[in-house]
């Protein structure tokens, strides 16, 4: 799973209000490099929660070279860019857990596919 | 053949030897791409451009490597986690989750660019469990994924006549605009039906091969 899907998913357990963002713990993690696409990586800046992506992958050891905040230049600082594609993209999280930070309830992620299947009582 | 929404779960149906079978089954590949690549081009995504796109039932990635053949980054779910082991195998690019999606879309608002779903929404329409109601699964689905979609952009899913009513209906109950294409009608044999929806706005349904 890379760092920009777990900064869309949020909680489907029942009841859960907000349910974002699941805390992800990783035991286990991959680099794989992949084509830089700048126009893409622009386009994700008005969709991803920045402070969440960085936080993220600080915790999993993958935020170096990551500002506080987005930059202002950012859609024309390749450097910024090239650094945001890599912990969107190129970060892949194998083993460990995703956490709704509502009920507790974890999600293991295995061979880098979270289960997300809930039990009957939690839809 | 006996269509395999009648026979069992998907997850007990495509279980490891079926998706092996499935996987290397040609004419079956043949037939998802094909599926696929007229899905992505109804869903009119901007030339040129990498989206983001959900695979709903991605099964073992036929779909999705269109997807990536295209240039897109995509998410992939799926029920069955041994069609998602062949994903895998596979060297699949996209992003795979073990998920039920009558359960609902787990993605905040405005995630994906485009949506697409090939074979895999009739399987909603079956209560296949005692406490599966395919209309509440329905209703789950696709209030769920209109609310994760980019404003404007497109779903698209290729169904058969024998379901077309019930997934209509919950989708336009959800907000969805557009409406069914139809490509080759006049041929019992490629005769294909797709359901092409709009989240936001109202676009044009785009017109049948014929
Ligand atoms: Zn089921």
């Amino acid at each position: 799973m890379k760092l920009l899907t777990h900064n869309m998913l949020k909680s489907h357990v029942k009841g859960v209000k907000d349910g974002y963002p699941l805390r992800l713990s990783a035991s286990k993690v991959e680099l794989k490099e992949v084509t830089f696409n700048a126009d893409f990586v622009v386009r994700m800046l008005d969709r991803i929660v920045w402070p969440v992506l960085r936080q993220t992958a600080i915790e999993i050891g993958q935020g170096d070279n990551l500002p506080t905040d987005i930059p202002a230049d950012a859609a024309t600082n390749e450097e910024f860019l090239r650094a945001m594609h890599h912990v969107l993209l190129e970060v892949l999280v194998l083993e460990g857990e995703l956490e709704c930070p509502e009920t507790g309830r974890k999600f293991p992620i295995k061979k880098g596919i979270p289960n997300m299947l809930l039990d009957e009582d939690e839809v | 053949m006996s269509r395999p929404e009648y026979a069992a779960p998907p997850e007990l149906f495509y279980n490891a030897d079926e998706a092996a079978k499935y996987t290397q089954n040609t004419r079956m590949i043949q037939i998802q791409r094909q599926l696929t690549e007229r899905c992505l081009e109804l869903l009119n995504l901007p030339a040129e451009r990498a989206c983001f796109l959900l695979d709903v039932g991605c099964g073992s990635g036929l779909s999705g490597e269109q997807l990536t053949y295209g240039g897109h980054i995509w998410i992939g779910m799926d029920i069955s986690r041994d069609m998602l082991d062949v994903a895998n195998e596979r060297g699949c690019e996209g992003d795979l989750f073990e998920a039920d999606m009558g359960q609902g879309a787990f993605y905040k608002p405005g995630t994906f660019d485009g949506v697409i779903s090939v074979s895999a929404l009739q399987w909603l329409c079956n209560q296949d469990k005692r406490w599966h109601e395919p209309r509440k699964r329905l209703k789950k689905f696709f209030t769920t994924l209109y609310g994760c979609m980019w404003p404007g952009l497109s779903a698209s899913f290729p169904t058969d006549l024998w379901w077309l009513e019930m997934i209509t209906h919950a989708a336009m109950k959800a907000g969805f605009t557009g409406g069914v294409v139809v490509d080759y009608p006049h041929s019992t044999r490629a005769k294909k039906i797709y359901l092409c929806l709009f989240a936001g706005v109202v676009g044009n349904v785009p017109r049948g091969k014929t």
